[in-house]
């Protein structure tokens, strides 16, 4: 908490917990001067669910929809990394078929959580209309998950030890048309946004993060990547079909606002490239391990797993005491380490500025409460 | 509303006020709706469909749901200027269409300050947004009425300025002269610094994207007209929206001609400029991220200021010299 009113000159703003611009029930106390901001204090814990202590009460399965809510714009990396953590200790081997759609609904799932962060970000900075061309072309992704995974949002897909209904040619020619969509797309986004003299102006130089501050703080995805560090999970430790594929890690020079903006701008198309490839060659086969236990039960031991979400390393941290139930199971999220930047690049902007900051650490305040 | 220019006939004003009354009213309902239809089109989306003609008169039904809504006093509110505010906002709106010729005889009073008029008023909603955002005892609404008071008075600045080369030009401030003066080229091709200036400027005095700095939703929530609520909100929407209409009519005399034209009757040429006009200010609207609140005093006191004075200047030598 701040002191307060130690002296006249300065006062208190809360920004949140409803404000159209914390996405979601994020609450930042702001000690001001005018229209400066001394000091930022983020305040989370509102929505708070107890997604950890719930792990500890249920089945190894039943846990499995809970991993859609953590972060529900991209549930199935949290989908592949749970499931991950579980075959680890199963000792399941999944089948490459699997591997492939994992790979193809996960990077799906990255573009459309990168088009609606892009929406939602331009709506921060006061421009309306790229939120519907986004959600426009989010829908075709969403219509594409449907098919195979049953639902829009909250996805629950992946099952220990493979998928449980495999993809069909229509999917796959679905995914190569949309492709081809989102490229059509670029043109526009470039003129209208990128080149936008207001959202240059807007975004270059505002923000600033040192690479000493992202190891510091621990940030992870596009934050890092924004500020000039390759540090992404699908190259670093690759897991799932991820070395089989040719893709490049975007990176920014600068770390600003416009680097990062830039890095999840260009990672659709990189998300794109190794869609494409994995449709291209995706084999043939069975689409669960084989034996997977009717009641999962693995033996005693710890496991730590990782993914590359949309908003930085997911990590698993599981223990199991060779009961049903994980004896505990701990959730590393990106948002949370990411927001923890916030007080020191906050302090001395304006308020316009906090909320375009705000909008670029890409918080998902689910996924910090949990 | 139409009375002979110079006669002050007490028939002649009542009609003239209800004609504005009217005009207003009508004006803002077709705005609104013209605005959901443009917003909507431009971003793949058809905008109201359900209530009438494509969705013609869902302003209508919005309006009657807005009167029947609670108005909500907050109890720390500063009461008699809380309420005073909506009403202080709309009354200069209505004052400046007295001097608008709406085509060669459609026009309540020809005065010959009309410009001055228009300008004088228009300064006035500054007070009411003022009033609006300290009476509401919200750290937002207070932030909001900064802005725009520190907003409306550099984009006054330039405004006038670039006013003032065509006035030169004119030699009158009233408003039918200078659209008499323009029988053979309209100033847009004559002035055309002037006319880009005065557009930038008035989006910025109307407080529409991209300067809608004192209701800028990301940041300031509402701004001054956060704790409004019911009809009082709708004031505020009302005086935005006839705002606009006035600085498009002023952009129409004194750049585009005026009631000019080939085969339509004036007032159809007066109302299709007019609409010309705000419909190239809702496309920056719809088009444009926000400038930072420093970025555009910047932008007034740094670039538009000196260029609307050179404009000036030249425009004094060039009309010495011919």
């Amino acid at each position: 908490m701040l002191e307060r009113g130690l002296e006249e000159k300065f006062y208190v703003l809360n920004l949140g917990p409803q404000h159209p611009s914390t996405h979601g029930v994020l609450r930042v106390e702001l000690q001001m001067e005018g229209e400066f901001i001394v000091k930022a204090d983020p305040d989370i814990g509102y929505g708070h669910r107890g997604h950890e202590h719930m792990a500890e009460n249920r089945s190894y399965l039943q846990f499995l929809p809970n991993l859609g809510r953590v972060d529900y714009l991209h549930a199935l990396a949290y989908n592949q990394c749970y499931c991950m953590a579980v075959e680890k200790l199963l000792e399941l081997k999944v089948p490459e078929r699997a591997e492939f759609i994992r790979v193809i609904t996960c990077e799906l799932n990255r573009i459309a959580s990168h088009l609606l962060w892009i929406g939602a970000y331009l709506l921060d900075l006061g421009a309306f209309t790229p939120f519907l061309y986004c959600f426009d072309d989010r829908e075709n992704i969403l219509d594409l998950l449907d098919r195979v995974t049953g639902s829009r949002l909250t996805y629950c897909y992946y099952r220990f030890g493979g998928v449980p209904r495999d993809v069909d040619d229509d999917f796959l020619a679905g995914c190569k048309a949309f492709a081809r969509r989102l490229r059509s797309r670029y043109r526009d986004y470039e003129n209208l946004v990128n080149k936008n003299v207001i959202f240059l102006e807007r975004t270059k130089g505002i923000g600033i993060i040192s690479q000493e501050q992202c190891v510091k703080y621990g940030l992870t995805g596009p934050m890092v990547r924004g500020s000039g560090i390759p540090y992404d999970l699908r190259k670093c430790e690759p897991y799932s079909a991820y070395p089989l594929f040719d893709f490049d890690i975007p990176v920014g020079s600068t770390g600003d606002i416009y680097d990062r903006y830039m890095v999840r701008y260009r990672e659709m198309e990189q998300s794109l490239r190794i869609i494409e490839q994995a449709v291209d060659k995706i084999p043939a086969g069975p689409i669960m391990a084989e034996k997977v236990p009717k009641r999962i039960k693995p033996a005693p031991g710890e496991v730590y797993t990782a993914v590359e979400a949309a908003r930085g390393e997911f990590g698993i941290y599981l223990v199991s005491q060779g009961d049903t139930t994980p004896y505990r199971l701990k959730l590393r999220v990106p948002s949370f380490g990411n927001l923890s930047i916030l007080p020191e690049i906050a302090v001395d902007t304006l308020v316009a500025d906090l909320v375009a900051i705000l909008g670029s650490i890409d918080v998902v305040v689910p996924e910090i409460d949990r | 509303m139409a009375t002979a220019a110079h006669s002050v006939s007490v028939f002649g004003m009542i009609a003239g006020l209800i004609g504005v009354m009217a005009l207003v009213a009508v004006n803002a309902l077709f705005l609104i709706w013209m605005e959901r239809k443009v917003s909507a089109h431009m971003q793949l989306r058809p905008g109201p469909m359900e209530v009438g003609w494509h969705g013609a008169i869902q302003t209508i039904a919005d309006a009657l749901k807005l009167l029947g809504k609670e108005l909500i006093t907050p109890r720390d509110v500063d009461k008699p200027v809380y309420l005073a505010a909506p009403i202080v906002i709309f009354l200069p709106v209505l004052v400046s269409f007295l001097v608008i010729p709406f085509s060669q005889n459609l026009i309540i009073r020809d005065m010959h300050v009309g410009v001055l008029l228009i300008l004088s008023f228009a300064a006035l909603t500054v007070l009411a947004i003022l009033m609006a955002g300290w009476a509401s005892n919200n750290k937002y609404a207070v932030f909001g009425a900064i802005r725009s008071v520190a907003q409306n008075v550099a984009y006054e600045i330039p405004l006038l300025i670039t006013l003032m080369s065509v006035i030169l030009m004119v030699g009158s401030f009233r408003l039918t002269d200078i659209v008499a003066a323009q029988n053979r080229i309209w100033f847009v091709f004559v002035q055309p610094v002037a006319f880009i200036l005065y557009i930038i400027c008035a989006t910025a005095e109307t407080n529409r994207a991209p300067f809608d700095l004192p209701e800028a939703e990301s940041e300031l929530v509402a701004g001054f007209h956060t704790e409004y609520s019911g009809m009082r909100f709708a004031l505020f929407f009302l005086a935005e929206y006839t705002n606009m209409f006035i600085v498009a009519a002023l952009a129409t005399i004194f750049f585009l001609g005026g009631w000019r034209g080939p085969f339509l009757p004036g007032l159809v040429w007066f109302l299709i400029k007019v609409y010309a006009i705000i419909f190239l200010i809702m496309w920056f609207r719809w088009t444009f991220p926000r400038v930072r609140f420093d970025q555009l005093i910047t932008l007034s006191w740094k670039i538009l200021i000196p260029l609307a004075l050179a404009n000036l200047i030249v425009t004094a030598f060039v009309l010495k010299l011919v």
